[in-house]
């Protein structure tokens, strides 16, 4: 981050200015990491293939992000993912691809799709709980999948080969949207709501959270995000087939989250960021790569089963002290474990 | 307590940072320069000329890549036994796709990053769509070794011929075409049933060729049925064949439920009549899994055959038994072609320059192992098929016949 | 073939199909019934038992009934070993720790299959079993492997019940199932019979792969798609529930083979699930939820 410390002065207690203030130096960090690697690939600094996996983290970022929203924030556990990646990416296709629509359109209109998957999930299935909601959404995935399969219109199981829309640029700044929007809704009294329903559903509907709203908003919310990713992926990859986005598929972006640490925005980011960059370090090895992923998934639920950061968030006023907002009083998504 | 979570917070965070720098580092750097817009450049890294190859080592095509993989191999080893390509010495880079579009995009763009000056891949359709879309943007020439569907070579989309992409093997088309004829011609069948790989559109392909040509030529189409690979179980559609009562069977799928269909449809349901397929019957695992008895009676449309008489033939079968103690099927063959053919445009090129190599390709005329190559407008070679025939006396599949285009 | 004769061939088609999704429902349904996990590595120990009658009889040439109970028992140590070291430590964290374990099992299996005996499918040796077929009925056909499968799973299944029912073992197990702390205070090393739960789970998990391996191919993925399915019939039976499973394998089983012959086969795989989901907004407890309270 190339922002100067010393222009902060040091802590007063106008603290409705902060907001604005960190706003303005994350923003600013962005604009600079943003920038950085753009002119880095474009000049060739950064090879195709490191600017590939910087895509494919942001990718990976923005899925890992919304499925904690649902999993790790209101503790619904969901083992189809990738079926919300495979709507958004789908209907885009077809919206932009087949039909001609404009880019932006189309990745909008993947990502409804998908929220609206969320919504069709999510409502009947809040019935369920734990395991049997797991395994419902592992099959509505691979109905999905099989509906593709079986679908001529979008190239059956072959799938499609739209042209390369998205890059470097659509995925950064989509990935830090949908990363801002997640944080804000768990740091609002929605999130805390979603936290009251992960901790104690029976307890949470006694004291007056309307539980299902919230839930079905999760889902709806993480469900559009995947869309998103989906949409990108797609456009991204040349190609993609219907077991792109099967269970395993949904397996792994679940790796992601609970590397990260469960419950954690920023566990998220850093399980993304890790798993992607040790996947193309392994991209000449894809045997043993899957070995250690499955292994690392097991030790990880042995001896540090709350994931690398555990429910811990990042905020910048750990850097700058000095934007800490003093009637916050820390951070209470972040002390409990 | 909140000093020392953030301080936790912040390690976390930067260790996680470094770590992620220094993976994708090695794990992009691996080849060190070599942006990956250069399109080769004139002068490959210092006397040696880098080719990448992105088959399938992994997934369920696994078995057509590595075979395909020990025929460049193999190739490239000839070559520079012999000096090289012009002087320069044949570097190879291997990729694995994982038998998917994304993992052949990935694969793909690994060698585009490594500065390769042309690609060998991949072994299947699907990959080898998304690879060609690819390296046309990068002006870099693709050459697949079986990729058999019609969208490699040429863009659906607009019709016209992908300039960077061609193929050793004839397409989806041809077989079907040929192995129709056969149907009528030889065996004299009326009635035919296809079964068809739904989740394979080569399988698609073969079938749709098949039924028009069979069916143009006076033939009838008694009944379809279809299944996908993660099927274990084709009695319920074997027992609607023999319903049906054809003359022969057409099931242009793979091997690997290929055996399972023909235990199946022999032992189990006691269907007689001849059952036919494509190039992907072929693999030794046939035999092995479905057993002699089972394949009797049944015929495959294939690339070359071990046992045609031919000097390039011979010659290839009796390296690759001196190197790998195998019998190359097709998917060796073609890769050793695919290799043959390429390394041959860069010799005539005499530049490793993507539009000079490409040029050098469409102007090939040679004679491989597969039989003699020229390509076409739309980048598929013109050359022959043959047909061949389950000999139980041999054990093995033998040689029938050649058709011509 | 008539109609009737196709509708009877396709039946049997489908009993052999149930029976293997029956021995599989059966592991999966005991341990949930004990621990409330889904235990998702129970579809590769299937694939594992598949693996050692390969090598037990390609390799070492054992006879097959040899080979058959070898596999058994390497299979359910198998079970007590991924329950000991994955499960047990993470007794006391919350369920979903334990299932995300249960998915890295699983992954890691499979995984280590394909490295250690390539992802290339294999298939028994040729003279593994006699093969014979019977036909009856004006043309319907079943073969001495069928009949295998079907006096395995009887055999098995029976034996089960009388286990859960009539022994000692059997009884701890059901009140471990009950509850496992009332138990744990009557007496009863909860260890020990959750250990045995899982060793028994994946005794009849390596019979149906040693099964499936003599008329299908093997490979390291192949308990994936099996291993959901039985699941979904451990739910249809009602989870939990012994004869549950059984029945449920059963249907599923049937089901899928008359999806096939109604011309749907490329649904065949959705219908699992669409029953899945079905029976959990539906009747979330089985069909023989409500009647059986008794859980294993």
């Amino acid at each position: 981050m190339a922002t100067q410390p010393a222009k902060i002065p040091a802590r007063t207690s106008t603290a409705a200015l902060y907001p604005w203030r960190s706003m303005g130096i994350s923003i600013l960090g962005m604009v600079v990491v943003w920038g950085v690697v753009q002119w880095l690939s474009q000049s060739g600094v950064l090879n195709l293939f490191i600017t590939q996996t910087l895509v494919i983290m942001g990718i990976n970022v923005i899925l890992a992000v919304s499925l904690n929203l649902i999993t790790g924030v209101t503790g619904q556990l969901v083992l189809g993912h990738a079926a919300f990646m495979g709507l958004g990416c789908y209907f885009a296709a077809i919206l932009t691809y087949k039909m001609g629509l404009p880019f932006p359109v189309g990745l909008i209109g993947g990502g409804l799709v998908a929220g609206l998957g969320g919504l069709v999930i999510g409502l009947p299935t809040l019935r369920l709980r734990g395991d049997y909601l797991a395994i419902a959404t592992l099959g509505f995935g691979e109905i999905l999948r099989i509906v593709y399969q079986n679908w001529d219109y979008v190239g059956g199981a072959v799938g499609m080969s739209p042209p390369q829309l998205a890059n470097w640029t659509w995925v950064f700044w989509l990935a830090v949207l949908s990363v801002l929007i997640i944080w804000h809704l768990v740091d609002s009294s929605h999130g805390r709501a979603l936290q009251a329903i992960r901790e104690n559903e029976i307890a949470a509907e006694a004291v007056g959270v309307a539980t299902t709203r919230h839930k079905v908003t999760a889902f709806i919310i993480g469900a559009f995000f995947a869309g998103i990713a989906g949409g990108l992926y797609g456009f991204y990859n040349y190609a993609f087939q219907p077991s792109s986005f099967d269970f395993l598929h949904s397996f792994n972006i679940l790796v992601l989250v609970v590397l990260g640490g469960l419950g954690s925005i920023t566990g998220s980011i850093v399980g993304a960021v890790v798993v992607t960059a040790l996947q193309a370090a392994l991209q000449s090895y894809p045997y043993i790569q899957n070995v250690i992923f499955a292994l690392l998934l097991i030790l990880m639920m042995l001896f540090r089963r709350q994931g690398l950061l555990g429910r811990y968030e990042f905020h910048l006023s750990m850097i700058f002290p000095g934007l800490r907002r003093e009637e916050k009083g820390g951070h209470s998504d972040g002390a409990r474990s | 307590m909140y000093r020392n979570l953030r301080n936790r917070a912040l390690a976390s965070v930067g260790v996680v940072a470094v770590a992620a720098l220094v993976l994708t580092g090695c794990g992009g750097a691996s080849s060190g320069s070599g942006g990956g817009n250069s399109s080769g450049g004139g002068s490959a890294s210092g006397g040696s000329i880098k080719i990448g190859v992105a088959l399938e080592n992994t997934g369920n095509a696994a078995s057509y890549g590595q075979s395909g993989w020990k025929g460049v191999q193999m190739a490239a080893e000839e070559w520079n036994a012999k000096g090289g390509i012009n002087g320069k010495k044949i570097e190879l880079d291997f990729q694995d796709t994982k038998s998917d579009p994304t993992g052949a995009t990935q694969a793909t763009t690994k060698l585009l990053s490594d500065g390769v000056v042309a690609i060998i891949g991949s072994s299947i359709s699907s990959p080898t769509i998304a690879m060609a879309k690819l390296v046309e943007s990068r002006q870099i020439p693709l050459i697949s070794p079986t990729a058999t569907n019609a969208d490699v070579t040429v863009d659906p989309d607009t019709g016209k011929t992908r300039q960077y992409a061609f193929r050793a093997c004839f397409i989806d088309p041809f077989q079907g075409q040929v192995m129709a004829k056969y149907d009528l011609d030889t065996l004299h069948a009326k009635k035919a049933a296809i079964i068809t790989d739904v989740g394979e559109d080569y399988s698609k392909g073969l079938a749709q060729s098949f039924e028009q040509h069979f069916t143009q030529s006076g033939g009838q189409i008694v009944d379809k049925e279809s299944y996908t690979k993660t099927d274990q179980d084709f009695r319920a559609i074997l027992t609607k064949v023999k319903q049906a009562n054809p003359d022969v069977v057409y099931v242009p799928g793979y091997y690997n439920q290929i055996a399972q269909i023909m235990k199946e449809a022999r032992s189990q349901l006691g269907m007689t009549m001849p059952f036919e397929g494509g190039d992907g019957w072929d693999s030794p695992t046939l035999l092995q899994n479905a057993g002699a008895s089972n394949l009797v009676n049944t015929y495959y449309t294939n690339h070359y055959s071990s046992d045609d008489t031919s000097p390039a033939v011979q010659n290839f079968v009796k390296a690759y038994k001196a190197k790998y103690n195998a019998t190359p099927d097709s998917f060796a063959a073609l890769g050793y072609d695919a290799a043959q053919i390429l390394f041959n445009a860069i010799k005539n090129a005499n530049s490793t320059k993507g539009a000079d190599i490409v040029a050098a390709l469409e102007k090939t005329d040679l004679d491989v192992v597969s039989g003699h190559i020229t390509f076409n407008a739309q980048h598929d070679p013109v050359k022959a098929a043959v047909i061949l025939k389950f000999d139980q006396a041999a054990g093995k599949y033998v040689f029938d016949s050649k058709v011509n285009p | 073939m008539g109609f009737f004769q196709m509708l009877v061939q396709q039946l049997l088609n489908g009993l052999s199909q149930g029976a293997i999704y029956a021995l599989i429902a059966l592991g999966y349904t005991m341990v949930y019934g004990i621990m409330r996990l889904i235990n998702f590595a129970h579809g590769d120990v299937y694939m594992v038992g598949a693996f050692c009658g390969f090598f037990l009889t390609a390799d070492l040439h054992w006879p097959f009934p040899a080979a058959l109970v070898a596999s058994m028992l390497l299979t359910s140590l198998l079970g007590m070993i991924i329950e000991r070291a994955a499960y047990r430590p993470l007794w006391n964290a919350p369920r979903l720790t334990m299932l995300i374990t249960a998915i890295g099992v699983s992954l890691f299996l499979e995984n280590l299959f394909i490295v250690l005996v390539s992802p290339d499918p294999r298939t028994y040796p040729a003279g593994v079993l006699p093969q014979h077929t019977f036909q009856f009925f004006g043309g319907v056909r079943f073969t001495l492997n069928d009949v295998l499968f079907w006096g395995v799973t009887a055999v098995l299944t029976f034996g089960l019940q009388f286990f859960v029912q009539n022994t000692r073992s059997g009884q701890a197990m059901r009140a471990v199932s009950f509850d496992s702390d009332a138990a744990s205070l009557m007496g009863i090393d909860v260890g020990q019979t959750v250990s045995l739960t899982f060793a028994v789970g994946s005794f009849l998990a390596g019979a149906a792969g040693v099964l499936i391996g003599t008329v299908y191919q093997i490979d390291p993925l192949m308990g994936i798609m099996p291993g959901l399915k039985a699941f979904v019939a451990a739910v249809l039976g009602g989870i939990g529930i012994i004869p549950g499973a059984v029945v449920g394998g059963l249907i599923l089983g049937e089901v899928e083979s008359l999806v096939s012959w109604a011309g749907f086969s490329n649904y065949r795989d959705a219908v699992a699930f669409i029953i899945l989901i079905l029976i959990l907004l539906v009747r979330p407890s089985g069909l023989f939820g409500s009647t059986a309270k008794e859980k294993v």
